[in-house]
């Protein structure tokens, strides 16, 4: 492969494609990614004397693992054991620029400029060990970053010692990348990197961040969405014994040396506010965005809806809907930032600190090159930390203040101001022909995008429309919702495969057929067949029409480019409409697995996630103001809800590797409510499937 | 009022000048440098601020400081001794039992009081025992299995 070709630029776009070649079998698979990667592999790698590895990417680790899985694919193609790799990550001084962490984008789209980087290095070097051991490249090998002559092991040079510590001042056009079935490291469980850290408590998250002279800032916040500040009374805060005020336009906040002082203190400030609240309420909303979907934007329009309307039997139509959910990450958002010697250093839990640093350059006014973003680990994040607002109010007020300021949300701050997962209605029409199979389809989706409506099922006609605007590629505030809304592990696809996956169902207990059955007879992408095959084969499927009273369910899915099937077992109190998840199967082919273990630790997390907005959440609201303030009313999952975990990775070693943070979480609506069917012969339409929603749909019969 | 309180931390005796009814966590945190204590809720819900009073979890976002005087407090930084992990950080780091490791300490510290009570505690024991604690990853099911590992190394084979 030629170097430019490697970061070839197409012209149309400004998108540059990374070619390799094993994605020639599968292009329309090949991620496109921006171009703002830096080409030198300088800025990504950095080898000590020690022979140590210093890998710098703008990526965050966030609980996804990707510090690991990252550190996996530079130690493979340079050719070093993993514990000898150093990463850094997510700060905007010392890292390569990167767009921000999310979509499960890590591996599928800057794994390939990693690999592409340390496969040039890996090259140079090698040229570097020739001349110093003045023997031809191809009489070389690597072994663990030792550089030695075949069939000659004492005529050796280490990395360390070819490069000491300098910068590379060497590149070579013509890359070859290691090809999987070389893989040594890649594909084989490792266990995390900061693992030790972790459990001695010892990671220091952006609050667990500490500078002489901190102040901590608390600020006043409007009690509903809706509501402007009208005025402000700080006196009797003021009077607490070292508690500062400051004032920044409509940004007022108390700061005292102590956290909870600073809080303390700002249970004084007595502050009025103005504005009509939202009309719109948790119940409302539904009809609100139903009544939007005829305005959607149609993105699918195959085959004559109506005429394969008038040759199916009766349609089944249905509508779904989805509340709003939280991220509700463990970690609530936290900044940290000082402004010395005329720049702003900002520690935060930011999933993407380059634009986060222009976010805060642009609130501050200053050039872009005076502000640093800083990330440490961040507490789990979700797509709920992609913007960083808490890092500009600690910027803002650490200029104001002369001091180091630190921001640190409390829970009520974190219900009030997340971008919530959007709430949305789906409406899915459709009809069997004579022989079963679907005729038509017709899917339109109002409150958030259109991204995973289809998975590919051989239907004639179809069409797909939605309203779009869920903040599924940033946070947004539209006139669809009431307050802000954003991405979620998976934005938009939630959603869709829920309503999908569950009205594939409708139809198939309406053809009396096995619900995979069913699904396998619209399929003929060999990726899905085979993690549908392979789930049903680990969960022991028994095919049979639903409902059988059972309590097992399928759903499928595709995300990123990763394919996943569902399968759950689940047991319904008929008394209370309580539902447990007893069991669950999760098969998924994500191309190439860097770590197994990382990757069912995704799998495990994302079911255990996907429980909590199937089961039992969904945002209460009311004027503006959101009900649920902490995990008494907003209940996430627990111990006692962890159903049987089983995952499997169905190999596919000919495909790079694909998405995983996210894709297992897509079918979980889907499997549980098909299950919960299969339990009582009735379906719940409505996200979450609280007792309430259960009971009363089995009440309807 | 600010008063003198005596207490243990990690086996050290602790001598504050401090207003007694400051909660726990925040005097750990931010007056003895020790945060690897975690505020997630601030409201006792979610256990990420989870230490050990006498060997019994407590939440100590909503301890007040007077609670613990005389009392011997245990954080995650104490669990290791001269370098080496306690069975529970051990089970856990071999499970890679967290994802973003922020409830990780308080699970830890959580763990550690079932099974000085009782090694061979059930599973069934270990969830109802670890019920209170949130862990928003989704990495229960390692957890549990690293607390049945720590249990059984620490005595409660069968």
């Amino acid at each position: 492969m030629k170097r430019r070709d490697f970061f070839k630029t197409t012209g149309a776009t400004g998108l540059f494609i990374l070619f390799r070649n094993y994605l020639e079998a599968a292009p329309q698979l090949v991620p496109t990614r921006p171009a703002g990667y830096p080409k030198d592999f300088n800025a990504y790698l950095r080898i000590g004397g020690d022979g140590r590895v210093g890998c710098f990417v703008g990526k965050v680790e966030m609980g996804q693992g990707n510090m690991t899985s990252l550190a996996m694919l530079a130690a493979e193609e340079l050719d070093v054991p993993l514990e000898r790799v150093d990463m850094l990550m997510g700060d905007t001084d010392l890292c390569p620029w990167d767009g921000g962490t999310g979509g499960s984008l890590s591996i599928w789209q800057f794994g390939p400029v990693l690999c592409g980087a340390a496969a040039e290095a890996r090259a140079v070097l090698l040229q570097m060990a020739g001349e110093h051991l003045q023997v031809p490249v191809d009489q070389l090998e690597v072994k663990a970053g030792v550089v030695s002559v075949k069939g000659a092991q004492a005529k050796q040079v280490t990395y360390g010692q070819l490069v000491q510590g300098k910068r590379i001042e060497r590149h070579i056009a013509e890359v070859k990348l290691k090809p999987v079935s070389a893989y040594m490291l890649v594909g084989t469980p490792a266990p995390r990197k900061d693992a030790q850290e972790m459990v001695l408590g010892a990671v220091r998250f952006t609050a667990d961040q500490r500078m002489p002279g901190t102040l901590h800032a608390c600020i006043v916040r409007p009690p509903a969405h809706g509501a402007t500040l009208k005025s402000v009374d700080t006196s009797a805060a003021e009077r607490m014994p070292g508690v500062r005020v400051l004032r920044d336009g409509n940004l007022v906040a108390v700061l005292h040396a102590s956290p909870d002082q600073a809080r303390k203190a700002l249970g004084l400030v007595k502050a009025t506010f103005e504005g009509p609240p939202p009309a719109l309420d948790d119940v409302t909303i539904r009809r609100h965005l139903a009544s939007k979907l005829a305005s959607g934007k149609v993105s699918v329009q195959e085959g004559d809806l109506k005429a394969a309307e008038a040759r199916a039997a009766t349609p089944v139509e249905a509508e779904y809907f989805n509340a709003y959910v939280a991220h509700a990450a463990l970690e609530p958002h936290a900044a940290l930032a000082e402004w010395k010697d005329g720049r702003m250093t900002v520690w935060a839990g930011v999933q993407a600190p380059f634009p986060v640093k222009a976010q805060v350059a642009e609130a501050l006014k200053l050039p872009a090159k005076q502000v640093r973003i800083i990330t440490p680990h961040i507490g789990g994040a979700f797509g709920g930390k992609a913007a960083g607002p808490q890092a500009v109010e600690a910027a803002r007020l650490a200029l104001k203040a002369g001091a180091p300021v630190q921001v640190v949300w409390d829970r009520r701050e974190e219900f009030f101001l997340d971008t919530f997962r959007p709430a949305a209605v789906v409406k899915i029409r459709s009809g069997l022909d004579p022989a079963g199979r679907i005729a038509f389809w017709d899917h339109a989706v109002s409150g958030t995008s259109d991204r995973e409506a289809e998975i590919g099922y051989e239907i004639p006609a179809k069409r797909v429309s939605s309203t779009g605007d869920g903040g599924d590629l940033g946070t947004t505030v539209s006139g669809l919702h009431p307050f802000p809304t954003g991405a979620w592990r998976a934005p938009g696809a939630n959603t869709n495969v829920f309503a999908r996956e569950s009205h594939m169902d409708l139809l198939a207990a309406r053809a009396h057929v096995d619900p995979l059955a069913f699904r396998l007879r619209h399929l003929t992408d060999k990726r899905v067949i085979r993690v549908l095959e392979a789930a049903a084969e680990r969960f022991g499927w028994v095919a049979g029409a639903t409902p059988s009273g059972r309590g097992v369910g399928v759903a499928c899915g595709a995300w990123r480019g990763t394919l996943v099937a569902a399968m759950a077992e689940v047991a319904v109190d008929k008394k209370t409409g309580q539902v447990r998840v007893k069991r669950v199967v999760l098969a998924q082919d994500m191309g190439v697995v860097i770590n197994p273990d990382g990757a069912r630790q995704q799998m495990e997390g994302a079911i255990t996630m996907g429980i909590g907005y199937a089961l039992s959440e969904g945002i209460r609201f009311k004027d503006g103001r959101i009900l649920d303030e902490n995990f008494d009313t907003y209940q996430i999952p627990r111990f006692s809800w962890i159903p049987v975990i089983d995952t499997v990775l169905v190999p596919n070693p000919d495909l790079q590797a694909q998405g995983c943070g996210e894709p297992p979480i897509v079918c979980m609506g889907a499997v549980i409510a098909n299950a919960i069917h299969d339990a009582v012969g009735v379906r719940v339409f409505e996200l979450p499937m609280t007792p309430e929603r259960v009971l009363e749909a089995i009440k309807k019969g | 009022m600010e008063q003198t309180i005596l207490f243990t931390l990690n086996g050290k005796a602790m001598h504050l000048t401090a207003d007694p009814q400051r909660m726990l966590v925040w005097v750990l945190r931010d007056d003895l440098g020790h945060t690897g204590t975690k505020v997630g809720c601030g409201a006792g819900l979610c256990g990420a601020c989870t230490v050990l009073v006498d060997d019994e979890p407590t939440l100590s976002c909503s301890t007040p400081l007077a609670d613990v005087v005389g009392r011997s407090v245990v954080t995650i930084e104490g669990l290791a001794k001269d370098g080496i992990l306690h069975p529970v950080q051990q089970a856990f780091q071999e499970h890679n039992a967290f994802q973003c490791g922020y409830c990780t300490p308080g699970m830890i510290l959580r763990a550690c009081a079932l099974l000085k009570k009782k090694p061979r505690a059930t599973r069934a024991e270990i969830l109802e025992h670890m019920e209170g604690n949130l862990c928003r990853c989704g990495a229960h099911v390692r957890i549990v299995a690293a607390i049945e590992a720590a249990g059984k190394s620490m005595g409660g084979a069968l």
